[in-house]
């Protein structure tokens, strides 16, 4: 009899199972997971299986291998002081991270400033600044940025002199001459003593941020305002500039030399080597002053250039979506238009504008990879490129790319993030 | 949906995955698709190029088209996937192309660490510079502090490295990824010299605004042996199209081109039926009909006829075959293959 009601609850109880959602919703759960599972087993296996069979190595050995290429001198090989024949596949690639994260940083502030300029201006009662801005946006963001890389590269920057020194290099803007193989700048040489003026400068920055601290105390206490942009900005120029000749000046500019057809050519010591400067020897001196390549400034100007532009109608549409009423209560309040503009309209437009702006500066991220197009070394041109024909191991090197994407990428929408919160709480 | 179709939907999703494993028989695929897919480059005339009408010529598409005759009867049952240097070797590796025929240079470190086979030599190449008349430069050796333009992912990085290295001179690498990007970065004056392949030097030269305004410097400072490349582990395959490419060199040796191909199957010599499977069974045990060398030789031409058209004295590269390593080992050159018995 016992046994009779215990088959019976057992039966039931499984039919009930089999009808009650929760346990059926965690049966298919089960079978989803085993099903995800097997699927990247078997794609792990093929993966390895076919390997195998190719007869290739796997692993990460062949970071410490010497990967004998050269590679075109920017921030990354300076920074690794990389040189043909010594530097290895992990110097290569850190050269390549180092590239790419320069290109997306100076293109981010670029394209931001840019892109709040053209957004503001789209909104301005000026006929010519409205016009200019409209013109703008419409030509940068309908024109592909790979055509727009391809045109300051090859039209642009094509049209400069010549690289052998011909006095014509020397007329860009006089400090900063310019030719066909780059931007030529003076290189700074810190001296004894520079470091001071670096403290003075940290100290400086905390003052003026006491000063604009007490200010806006004062100001919520009694309303009485206070310049403290003005008098930061004093106290961050003259502090430091202030050591810096009580020092005697610890720095020293080392221009950028060139040498015309015929010069002599000088050893590491400055004595005459007794040969003289050939068509190709002519032009910029390797290893004094600095350099800026034309590869990088024109994909710097693209990308910023074409990132701005919509920048600029996030700005547009941020400004426009702050009701008028606003600027009205503003005008009402007796509180001038550019007052205006800073302390009532941005900081309410910007919880609208920074979540779409993450994405901009997530592209322009992303869109650095045009770069291997324009022969700038940035991680897919030389590491995925270069490198990877070389090594030919795709998955590990695809995968350490793929990675170093993925970090930058999360570590800008975290920070956007960050920002975006801190300007939610500002808003009433 | 229902228990039922859950589980149905589950087990299909199942037998998919199983039926597409990736097999290591490539000709089995090759037959089941109908056409081999033949890996070439962006443009390099000569070698493999587009012409006004969409059609592939050239040297290296002259081994697909040879590789699909032997396989199909069908010179053109072969479709092509245009890559730039970079790609080339995933997209073999992962089995987007059958064959790459792209002018590749054969080194140890592809034909190991990389896991590819070469499958022969068709033509010996050396890299080689190309400079602006105007500088006056005559020999390589006098090149110290030039700005170099090349393509990225190929060998000719490493060479020209080398070289400065070892002259103990000092230079830039600009390397772009389209060889379209270094010709114009060049004739726009970012850099003094233009390297690579010999072969390339001729044949981008002519995308020049004023081709006769550059020299080709004398030194070639590597040894560039360029032929068609196929997946390691798959013997079946890689035999296929060792022996096609060997057929067409064979078939120059002994006097077969595509318009006597059909009478000399009946010829005398004993070496030209074993080719042509007028003798034995050769094409059977490359698992292909007896017919095979037959249809790529009638349908593709052999060696000689394929550079001539191509690369030869007529073209507009003006490679001249007689007296160069090109030429057959008969005439004193490199061209050699094994022989069909």
């Amino acid at each position: 009899m016992a046994s009779l009601t215990t088959s019976e609850t057992e039966d039931s109880g499984l039919t009930s199972l089999l009808y009650d959602p929760k346990a059926r919703g965690l049966l298919f759960q089960v079978l989803l997971l085993t099903a995800v599972v097997s699927f990247f087993a078997w794609i792990l296996d093929n993966t390895i299986t076919n390997l195998a069979a190719q007869g290739k190595k796997s692993g990460f050995g062949f970071l410490g291998e010497t990967s004998g290429f050269q590679i075109l001198t920017t921030l990354g090989t300076f920074v690794m002081e990389a040189r043909a024949g010594v530097a290895t596949y992990l110097d290569v690639f850190w050269i390549g991270v180092i590239n790419t994260l320069i290109i997306s940083f100076i293109g981010i502030i670029a394209a931001t400033l840019m892109g709040f300029l053209m957004g503001i201006f789209r909104l301005s009662s000026n006929v010519v600044l409205r016009g200019f801005a409209t013109f703008y946006v419409e030509i940068l963001r309908n024109i592909p940025l790979l055509l727009q890389i391809f045109f300051w590269y090859f039209v642009v920057l094509r049209a400069l002199p010549d690289k052998r020194a011909s006095g014509m290099s020397m007329g860009f803007l006089g400090e900063f001459p310019m030719n066909v193989t780059g931007l030529y700048t003076s290189y700074p040489i810190f001296l004894e003593g520079f470091s001071s003026v670096v403290w003075a400068f940290l100290a400086a920055c905390v003052l003026a941020w006491v000063v604009s601290w007490l200010a806006k105390k004062r100001q919520e206490a009694t309303g009485r305002q206070f310049p403290s942009f003005w008098v930061g900005l004093l106290i961050v120029v003259a502090i430091p500039l202030f050591v810096f000749y009580q020092l005697g000046g610890p720095l020293e500019m080392e221009s950028a030399r060139f040498l015309n057809v015929g010069d002599p050519i000088l050893d590491a010591n400055g004595e005459p080597t007794g040969r003289t400067a050939s068509k190709i020897k002519a032009g910029y001196v390797p290893g004094e002053g600095g350099v800026i390549k034309p590869e990088f400034i024109a994909l710097w100007l693209a990308l910023s250039l074409y990132t701005a532009s919509f920048i600029a109608e996030i700005v547009r549409a941020g400004i426009l979506a702050v009701p008028g009423g606003q600027t009205e209560a503003a005008k009402a309040l007796g509180i001038s238009p550019s007052v205006t503009l800073r302390k009532v309209i941005i900081p309410q437009a910007m919880r609208v504008i920074i979540p779409p702006l993450t994405s901009q500066f997530l592209n322009l991220t992303k869109n650095s990879s045009l770069a291997i197009a324009i022969a700038y070394p940035d991680l897919v041109s030389i590491f995925a490129g270069t490198a990877l024909n070389q090594v030919g191991q795709e998955i590990e090197m695809i995968f350490m790319m793929m990675m170093v994407y993925l970090i930058i990428s999360l570590g800008t929408a975290a920070f956007m993030n960050w920002f975006n919160a801190r300007m939610m709480l500002v808003e009433r | 949906m229902t228990f039922k179709n859950a589980l149905c939907a589950i087990s299909a999703l199942g037998m998919a995955f199983g039926a597409s494993t990736a097999s290591a028989d490539t000709l089995a695929d090759v037959k089941a698709k109908g056409s081999v897919q033949c890996g070439v480059s962006q443009g390099l005339p000569g070698f493999s190029n587009q012409d006004d009408a969409g059609n592939w010529t050239g040297i290296d598409v002259d081994v697909c088209k040879a590789v699909a005759a032997a396989v199909f009867g069908d010179a053109n049952a072969v479709k092509f996937t245009p890559l730039s240097a970079k790609e080339r070797f995933t997209a073999l590796s992962s089995g987007e192309v059958d064959i790459l025929s792209r002018n590749t240079t054969w080194t140890m470190t592809r034909d190991t660490q990389l896991g590819l086979n070469f499958a022969g030599v068709n033509y010996y190449d050396g890299q080689g510079m190309m400079v602006p008349a105007s500088l006056g430069v005559t020999s390589a050796l006098e090149l110290d502090g030039a700005s170099i333009c090349t393509n990225t992912g190929t060998t000719t990085e490493l060479n020209i490295t080398d070289f400065f290295r070892s002259n103990n001179m000092g230079f830039e690498l600009v390397a772009f990824e389209k060889a379209d990007e270094v010709v114009a970065a060049y004739d726009s004056g970012r850099c003094d010299v233009y390297t690579t392949d010999r072969s390339g030097l001729a044949a981008q030269r002519l995308k020049l605004a004023d081709p006769a305004a550059h020299n080709v410097l004398p030194e070639v400072i590597s040894k560039e042996p360029l032929g068609p490349v196929v997946r390691q582990g798959d013997d079946v395959w890689f035999n296929i199209v060792r022996w096609t490419l060997n057929a067409m060199i064979n078939a120059e040796e002994l006097g077969v081109t595509s318009a006597n191909a059909a009478e000399m199957a009946n010829s005398d010599n004993p070496g030209i039926k074993r080719l042509l499977g007028t003798e034995g069974n050769f094409g059977e045990a490359l698992g292909l009909s007896n017919d095979w060398a037959m249809q790529a030789i009638t349908q593709v031409g052999n060696y000689g006829e394929s550079y001539e058209a191509n690369v030869g004295a007529n073209t507009p590269l003006k490679l001249n075959r007689a007296g160069s390593v090109n030429a057959l080992w008969t005439n004193g050159g490199l061209i050699y293959a094994a022989p069909v018995r």
